[in-house]
């Protein structure tokens, strides 16, 4: 078992326009980053309640060219409004660091390997 | 190769700052076609658009200015510059050419400048709207008729065509109001029959300056050499480098969706690009497309909102908050009630009264509640109301409350808000908020943007 934060190089939050925010999960490497789509554990029924966003609302996308799951979903109001509270929209992705991958069942040690490539 | 055009991007904001001898060198070393630098961002909220305020300080922009101008001028290449002043408003596109005609009366140069307003005819919008040829995209906000007249600023965010009609029409220099960041990059290559697809994804890309190398340890810029079959990005720092995955990772950045992406006359489709090193620096990428659609642009607004005033104070008590919750409760609806008491209920509902607090899911209010930080808090109070007299008002009644009210546990009176800074309540001015997010059908990419051409610093 390794958190989604432990197995990332970079997870990251920022405005895509004023009205949408998008979520960026960077994986070292190709093997990383296949575990963690096959794993299931990161889709839109899961982020969404963490984030307070209703699944069908995320556009998500696995992302091979650069090892990355991205995600984006409309903001609760527009960046810089008075009832914003994140006007760049950099620490909205706080609630994914500690979700718990699994390890593959059957490759423990590879997987271990994979985590600390960071 | 026939048809080839190389173009510097020396960074992803104007004023952001670059190495100077840097640039040069890759300038000259290169025999670049053509300079051009993104100015504008929307992270500042609506206020940089609605209010009229410049996004970088006016010494940085006119210093990278200035290294940028001369560098034009010595090699007799354009130089074009989007978004001015970082909405991209009319005051702000005009408050960078002052910048630009200071430099030029300094340094003795003498030149064509066009500028390309992007504040939209209020009468021309409405026409659209009554026309059904204004849409609203993903998410948008509800408008009408007074949406489109009453809004303080209003733009319209310019494709590539405006671009190439004003180099066409003689400028050396052209500054533009709120532009497309990767439109002002793509003209000169559509201009000179470049596949759309490449011209549009390089530009995605160097809009952001040097944002897609693998360690940017500082801003520096980015070289693009375009040709018929793919274009090549190489760093302007030599201490920098760029590889396949760091420059297809510059896909996600600040964009809703990797693989395809909406401009003025179309959508980029990045689904079949290949990233290929060259060499440790250098990088190679093919296989982007270009799919036209009806030609539209994008609409930006800035609608008053009120006035805002803060308290902004620290607790530490750990008797407050050993209870924090139950005992916040209670002091906001006390400092609503002592808000009411002195200014009338009528008043109060023009207002309204908002608090953050830092330790208690301040920056991710619909988070679940956590075990929050008992050590300390602090308390953001935040009043919007009509005037700004009256958000003052409110924000020092409702502060003073706070600051001054009973916890269960201590007999007497208690000053409960830690203030760091004073004056203690901070007005905010004008608010506003985006209220647009809609598109704008055009038969003519040029009919919403005229151009004005000055001829700066004449030599007598």
């Amino acid at each position: 078992m390794a958190t989604l934060g432990e197995l990332a190089q970079l997870i990251r939050s920022k405005n895509a326009g004023p009205w949408t925010l998008t979520v960026d999960i960077m994986f070292p490497d190709a093997r990383t980053f296949e575990h963690v789509v096959a794993s299931g554990v990161v889709t839109p029924a899961t982020v969404g309640p963490l984030l307070g966003v209703e699944a069908d609302q995320i556009e998500f996308f696995n992302y091979a060219p650069a090892n990355a799951i991205k995600f984006s979903f409309p903001r609760r109001y527009p960046n810089g409004h008075p009832q914003d509270t994140d006007a760049f929209g950099g620490q909205q992705f706080a609630p994914l660091v500690d979700l718990e991958i699994p390890s593959p069942a059957t490759e423990p040690q590879q997987l271990a390997a994979a985590g600390t490539l960071r | 190769m026939s048809n080839t055009i190389s173009y510097i991007s020396p960074v992803g904001m104007l004023g952001g700052g670059f190495t100077e001898s840097f640039f040069n060198d890759a300038v000259a070393r290169h025999q670049v076609d053509f300079i051009a630098v993104d100015s504008g961002s929307t992270d500042g909220g609506a206020n940089n658009l609605g209010a009229d305020l410049p996004f970088n300080s006016r010494e940085a922009i006119k210093r990278d200015l200035r290294i940028l101008v001369r560098a034009a001028r010595r090699h007799r290449i354009p130089l074009l510059v989007g978004s001015c002043g970082g909405s991209g408003g009319n005051y702000n596109l005009d408050w960078v050419h002052r910048v630009v005609q200071e430099i030029a009366a300094e340094d003795g140069l003498s030149f064509t400048t066009a500028l390309i307003p992007a504040e939209v005819d209020r009468d021309a919008l409405v026409e659209k709207y009554r026309a059904g040829r204004i849409r609203a995209l993903k998410h948008a906000p509800q408008i009408d008729e007074s949406t489109l007249r009453g809004t303080r600023r209003i733009v319209a965010m310019m494709g590539a065509e405006p671009f190439i009609a004003a180099l066409e029409g003689g400028a050396d220099v052209v500054l533009a109001g709120r532009s497309s960041d990767a439109a002002l990059f793509a003209a000169v290559p559509l201009m000179r029959g470049l596949p759309a697809g490449l011209a549009w994804h390089a530009a995605k890309i160097m809009e952001c300056g040097g944002a897609a190398v693998a360690q940017m340890t500082k801003p520096e810029g980015m070289l693009c050499t375009l040709t018929e079959e793919y274009f090549e990005l190489e760093p302007v720092s030599p201490e920098q480098s760029c590889t396949p995955i760091s420059v297809a990772s510059h896909a996600l950045y600040e964009t809703a969706n990797p693989l395809v992406m909406l401009e003025p006359g179309g959508a980029m489709h990045l689904e079949d690009v290949t990233y290929e090193a060259v060499d440790d620096r250098r990088v190679r990428v093919r296989g982007s497309r270009f799919e036209e659609q009806g030609y539209t642009v994008k609409l930006e607004g800035a609608a008053l909102v009120g006035y805002r005033s803060q308290v902004f104070g620290g607790i530490t008590d750990p008797v407050i908050l050993r209870d924090f919750d139950a005992w916040f409760e209670q002091a906001k609806a006390g400092a609503l009630h002592a808000a009411v008491r002195t200014y009338g209920q009528e008043t109060v509902d023009m207002c309204s009264i908002d608090y953050r607090v830092y330790g208690r899911n301040a920056v991710m209010p619909e988070r679940p509640a956590g075990s929050g930080n008992d050590q300390e808090v602090a308390v953001l109070l935040l009043v919007t109301a009509p005037t700004q007299e009256l958000a003052h008002s409110i924000a020092y009644q409702a502060g003073h409350t706070m600051h001054h009210f009973p916890v269960p546990q201590w007999q007497g009176l208690v000053s409960n808000l830690a203030f760091p800074v004073t004056p203690h309540v901070t007005d905010l001015g004008p608010a506003y908020s985006f209220v647009l997010n809609h598109v704008v059908e055009l038969e003519d990419p040029l009919e919403l943007f005229s151009i004005d051409y000055t001829a700066e610093y004449q030599e007598a």
